[in-house]
């Protein structure tokens, strides 16, 4: 298959379009304004529909109307602008609505910096706006891998009808690498029996709505809707181990620190440090089960989870590990990405702890 | 024997929740019975408001979406461009389109997205228990304005369809009322226009409804429409605001 250079954020719209996505909303945001760039040129002459709306909130809403009229939709953006989707996010999860959310994360709180970061971990995977819900959380670590998730992502949403996020930092979305254009199986879908697309013969018309005013039906729906959280956390469930056979030490890390930890771990090796890394590649459903059996194992004494935040992937890895064995931390914020050696430091120290 | 009068189809044959004397039966029924005679009731495709008309898809009996409060242009921006020979329509209240949907209805209008907006401006918050909307005028009094509105702390009330007016992007806009079946009809050829122009592919639509709230407003219905005529009508005009056909 041949090969080609492409940057994060053209290569995340381009596979969202072969993946069947018709319609792109978005709105100008830093570092992620090379999607809604591309789609404005290239969504159209695939005969689908760009909109640069005047807000997140529009451009959300925006992915909501096409996705309850049956369409593929998706919409981008980066860390403050995300938090202004999050109504959306949640009127798409209540009205079982499927569709693409792409977060390019840039520091925070607040406008934050423009570099990339990890900040918004408990936003995604807890759902993030009103209510409950969850969303399947995609955290690609390559642009490979953001061309493969963004094109998955689609028919994930299709599968359950339910949003799903493509959480990427500011580097995946920056950066340029070589991919290849898979042949992708694209996985049996439901026909959208549901939409409101015009009732045609019908023998009812179709109301999407999340409006379900009476306490007893708002639950009933509630539960419904956590049948589909319970499929997805059983089904949806990915991870990478690097190096982890015959690991002492495992780093847990995600996106671009994934990376850094493997040159880390690589370099530990070469110390003496039997060091390998466990990456999370759904951030929900979040691989508890699997990273708790390492956690059981006799020969892994210790974890160190690598963030670009001041901890927050680390609740889940403690959940998960529940002290069994010590974990401790290392990040970076605000847009500062950690650097191999400063990592090897906190391995090292943290091995010094428990040897 | 002929029929000389029959429920449109255009309705679900079902119970409305709405008070007496309230104009949001009378307007979606207009709306059915114009989308029955255009044949459209197998394509039409509503968007329903945060507000009192949230339940609207219960009662309609074409396809409808339930929007969040305000985002309705937004969600039917995407409807119809991409069903873009389906007629498309937002349904919204005063609440909803002229205050936290102002950005939403602004900028569709602005695109000249070629939907129909039916705005039902009663000058107040209806469902969450009457408090005062950007609509609301100097006096009337609302549960979050008790001494009544004042222009020192609230402002002066928006009034809607001129300000979209300004933008070529709307072709047409029209204010009536539903008080007596002159205005009622007046209302009906409003709706069956914007829904024409529509469909003609010419640009963005709206027509604003003014409309009695009794409940909220503490009146009895023939109160509230002599109310609505003496004082909303007075500073919301009635009539064509602006035609692009007109000659």
């Amino acid at each position: 298959m041949k090969r080609e250079i492409w940057k994060g954020s053209e290569a995340i719209a381009e596979a969202a379009i072969r993946a069947g996505c018709r319609c792109f909303f978005g709105y100008p945001i830093t570092p992620q304004n090379e999607i809604p760039e591309y789609m404005s040129l290239h969504m159209p002459q695939s005969g689908g529909v760009f909109v640069q709306a005047e807000s997140e909130l529009a451009a959300v809403n925006m992915v909501y109307g096409a996705a309850a009229s049956g369409v593929r939709a998706m919409t981008s953006s980066s860390s403050p602008g995300v938090s202004l989707k999050q109504e959306g996010i949640s009127y798409l999860a209540a009205c079982q609505l499927p569709a693409v959310v792409v977060n390019v994360m840039r520091g925070g709180p607040g406008l934050g910096s423009i570099q990339p970061a990890q900040g918004d971990y408990f936003q995604a995977t807890r759902g993030g706006g009103n209510g409950d819900y969850r969303t399947v959380v995609l955290a690609p670590a390559n642009i490979q891998e953001a061309v493969d998730l963004t094109q998955e992502a689609f028919d994930i949403a299709d599968q359950y009808r339910n949003p799903v996020v493509l959480l990427a930092d500011g580097l995946i979305g920056q950066m340029m690498e070589p991919i290849v254009w898979k042949e992708r199986t694209p996985r049996p879908l439901p026909e959208k029996t549901w939409a409101a697309c015009g009732r045609g013969d019908r023998d009812h018309n179709n109301f999407i709505t999340s409006l379900l005013i009476d306490a007893p039906s708002c639950e009933a729906h509630n539960l419904e809707l956590h049948k589909k959280v319970l499929e997805m956390e059983k089904n949806e469930c990915r991870w990478e181990e690097i190096l982890l056979e015959d690991a002492e030490m495992v780093l847990v890390a995600y996106g671009t620190p994934s990376r850094v930890a493997q040159t880390a771990a690589e370099n530990l090796r070469k110390q003496g440090i039997k060091a390998g890394v466990f990456r999370p590649i759904t951030l929900w459903p979040y691989p508890y089960a699997r990273l708790r059996e390492i956690a059981a194992l006799d020969r892994v004494k210790v974890f160190l989870t690598v963030e670009m935040s001041l901890g927050q992937m680390l609740d889940d890895v403690n959940l998960a590990v529940a002290e069994r064995k010590p974990v401790k931390f290392y990040g970076r914020c605000g847009g500062k990405i950690p650097g191999v050696s400063e990592v090897e430091r906190a391995a090292q120290e943290a091995w010094k702890e428990v040897k | 024997m002929t029929t000389i009068y029959q429920k449109t189809k255009g309705l679900q044959d079902t119970e409305l929740h709405y008070c007496p004397g309230c104009a949001h039966g009378i307007v979606h029924k207009l709306i059915g019975e114009i989308l029955e005679e255009m044949d459209a009731l197998g394509t039409a495709i509503g968007i329903c408001p945060v507000g009192c008309a949230v339940f609207a898809g219960n009662y309609f009996s074409f396809d409808t979406i339930e929007a969040a409060h305000g985002r309705a242009p937004a969600v039917a921006t995407a409807v119809k461009r991409t069903h873009p020979t389906q007629p498309v329509f937002t349904y919204q209240g005063d609440g909803d389109l002229a205050s936290i949907g102002a950005a939403e209805i602004v900028h569709a209008a602005m695109r000249g997205e070629k939907f129909t907006t039916i705005f039902i401006n009663n000058a107040i918050y209806g469902m969450t228990g009457g408090q005062m909307a950007p609509t609301t005028l100097i006096g009337q009094k609302a549960t979050t304005a008790p001494l009544g509105r004042t222009k020192e702390q609230a402002g002066m009330p928006i009034r809607v369809a001129e300000m979209l007016s300004t933008l070529d992007g709307c072709v047409y806009a029209e204010r009536v009322c539903v008080t007596d079946i002159p205005h009622l009809n007046k209302t009906k050829k409003a709706l069956k226009k914007a829904f024409q122009r529509q469909m003609a592919g010419d640009g963005f639509t709206f027509v604003e409804v003014l409309a009695a709230c009794p409940t909220n407003w503490g009146m009895e219905i023939d109160e509230a429409n002599q109310w609505l005529t003496e004082h909303m009508a007075a500073y919301y005009p009635l009539g064509v605001i602006k035609d692009t056909e007109a000659t």
